[in-house]
């Protein structure tokens, strides 16, 4: 694949591809029930005083 | 036998640098190779005491979290801030006095790049592993996959830092900002970055809690972009392998568009996404409320790893390069003014409803300074990156204030929290030493960096505007050397902002120093929540 071809592949398809992609995060972050799933992520860093898994 | 692999391995590189300053073709490599090899006998005697011939050791007990390298980490960082906020007062200082270039070890050419790598990859770096393996652990509520691998990559990182920093004064350098050590300094730390990331997704992998909380997707985001941009960017062939020299894989505007694609997203990446993984987590934590919106994090995330990685051509305008790409980098500049706002906000808000913490707690109060300014400096940026307004920014001293406010703001100010909240709980202290210091050292870096980006402010307008005035007949007005003249009051203004900030460095050590001897100054509680008395009801 020469320059050109590369070039015209990656603003074509390829920012199709990364703009879909992008699209699609956005839109899961809005789907029903994300909301609850995301409050219950936010609280991670204010319950981590439990004791690690670690290996014995 | 604990420890003996170790040693083993430390002995075996020291042996290898003694062979490299032996066949070395050139003094610079040979001097190099002898700093490295006495670095690393050094590093040996330590471990070899620390050997247990025996095997009569209690087993280590891998319960609880490694917290090891992070405590040695809170205090190298705390070390290498001040050390390359000095070096900075001095190098502003020489552009005032240029009599303070003492040739040829410390002139500004040299002290330049150990000052941004010693504030960027000592200060910043450290910070950033070091809150990385305190935050992966908290919230995956795992172990570090490996107390051996974490220790080699902290301390195989503090090495690179050596390497790095006496390299350059020195005169080692492959002329890449950001990126200035040689070819043999960036496999050695393409060999740590690539435990780092193993480190990091192993521990990942064993993870508890079965969300990956978003700081860590900001630190990984963080590892695994650096290692792909280092690698990139360093492609090059050395002439020999026992000579400091080589020649880049790239030619022309390639090499300059592979060196300013690295370079933005060391900002991007270095010092951005993994700083904001260290809002994520501290700032919910020292507010004890999580953050304003997780969903917008998410966004925010995403839109800034996206969009980040395009902007690097901006560095580049009006030269060689193709105009498209100059004008794609200006439009993905502009259109990071969304997600860094996104986060700013985000990070703001966390306080709502809790705003009464700014009055009564410095170490909010820094990291609310440092989102502020990670606000202005990601308006300011974009700003600088449209080709009309950069046309007059460019070259001057204007980027020079913009970088620090980013940089003394955000960066600075995010991880002087980090450390303020990190240090009495690792060493097991109920407070830090004065928090009433912790205030003084908040408002000298906060007056420091206004001073700071204010005179660069107007030294980068003024060198701007003289150097494209043109007379009647089309002559340039001002010689280079006029244009210098202009700005030398500016410079020593700069020095004075640099300088308290420094100062602040100074009390946050001390500060640090003492809490974790174990003291407790004795001091005015600051303003307690003014609290209307209640009334029983009659």
């Amino acid at each position: 694949m020469d320059y050109n071809a590369f070039r015209h592949f990656a603003d074509s398809w390829g920012l199709l591809y990364l703009l879909a992609i992008f699209v699609f995060v956005v839109l899961f972050m809005f789907r029903p029930g994300a909301k609850k799933h995301a409050q219950m992520a936010a609280q991670i860093p204010l319950k981590d005083d439990r004791s690690p898994q670690g290996e014995e | 036998m604990r420890n003996l692999g170790w040693t083993i391995l430390l002995a075996f590189g020291a042996m290898l640098s003694l062979l490299a300053a032996g066949f070395a073709q050139d003094v610079l490599f040979q001097t190099h190779a002898w700093v490295i090899f006495f670095a690393l006998a050094l590093a040996t005697i330590y471990m070899l005491r620390k050997v247990d011939f025996a095997g009569t050791a209690a087993p280590v007990d891998k319960s609880g979290y490694f917290d090891d390298p992070i405590r040695a980490g809170v205090i190298l960082t705390t070390f290498w801030g001040v050390v390359g906020f000095l070096v900075g007062v001095v190098v502003a200082l020489q552009l005032a006095f240029p009599q303070l270039n003492i040739e040829p070890y410390l002139n500004f050419g040299r002290l330049r790049p150990l000052h941004t790598s010693a504030v960027i990859f000592a200060f910043g770096g450290t910070a950033l592993i070091t809150s990385s393996f305190y935050v992966v652990q908290r919230t995956t509520s795992a172990r570090l996959i490996s107390d051996g691998l974490a220790q080699f990559v902290f301390w195989g990182y503090q090495l690179f830092i050596l390497m790095a920093a006496t390299g350059y004064v020195l005169g080692i350098t492959q002329g890449r900002e950001y990126a200035e050590p040689e070819w043999y300094v960036d496999i050695w730390i393409t060999i740590v970055w690539v435990g780092y990331l193993i480190l990091f997704l192993g521990t990942l992998f064993k993870r508890k809690e079965p969300h990956i909380y978003v700081a860590n997707w900001f630190y990984l985001a963080f590892i695994f972009t650096i290692a792909m941009l280092h690698v990139v960017n360093n492609l090059a062939m050395p002439v020999s392998p026992f000579s400091i020299k080589s020649y880049s894989a790239f030619a022309g505007v390639q090499d300059a568009l592979t060196q300013w694609w690295y370079g933005h997203n060391a900002v991007g990446f270095f010092l951005t996404a993994g700083f904001l993984g260290m809002m994520y987590y501290f700032m919910p934590k020292q507010a004890e409320r999580p953050v304003y919106s997780y969903r917008l994090s998410i966004i925010h995330f995403w839109s800034l790893i996206f969009m980040y990685i395009w902007a690097g051509p901006h560095h580049l305008h009006y030269t060689a390069l193709p105009d498209w790409a100059q004008t794609l980098g200006m439009v993905f500049s502009v259109m990071l003014w969304m997600p860094s706002w996104g986060g700013m906000i985000n990070g703001l808000m966390t306080l709502s409803g809790a705003w009464d913490k700014l009055r009564t707690d410095p170490i909010i109060r820094m990291m609310v300074i440092a989102v502020a300014f990670y606000g202005m400096s990601t308006f300011e940026g974009p700003m600088m990156s449209i080709k009309a307004v950069n046309g007059l920014s460019h070259y001057t001293d204007w980027t020079i204030g913009h970088v620090h406010s980013g940089a003394l703001g955000w960066v600075g100010m995010i991880s002087f929290g980090m450390v303020y909240f990190l240090v009495p709980r690792l060493w097991g202290r109920e407070r830090l030493y004065s928090l009433r210091m912790v205030n003084w050292h908040f408002w000298l870096a906060t007056l420091g960096i206004v001073v700071y980006a204010a005179v660069m402010w107007v030294s980068g307008i003024t060198q701007g505007l003289m150097w494209r005035e043109y007379d009647a007949e089309g002559f340039l007005v001002y010689s280079f050397a006029e244009t210098v003249a202009a700005l030398k009051p500016y410079y020593i203004l700069r020095a004075v902002g640099g300088a308290m900030y420094l100062v602040g460095g100074f009390v946050m050590a001390y500060n640090v120093y003492m809490t974790i001897k174990g003291k407790t100054r004795n001091e005015k509680p600051i303003a307690v929540a003014h609290v209307a008395s209640a009334q029983p009801a009659e």
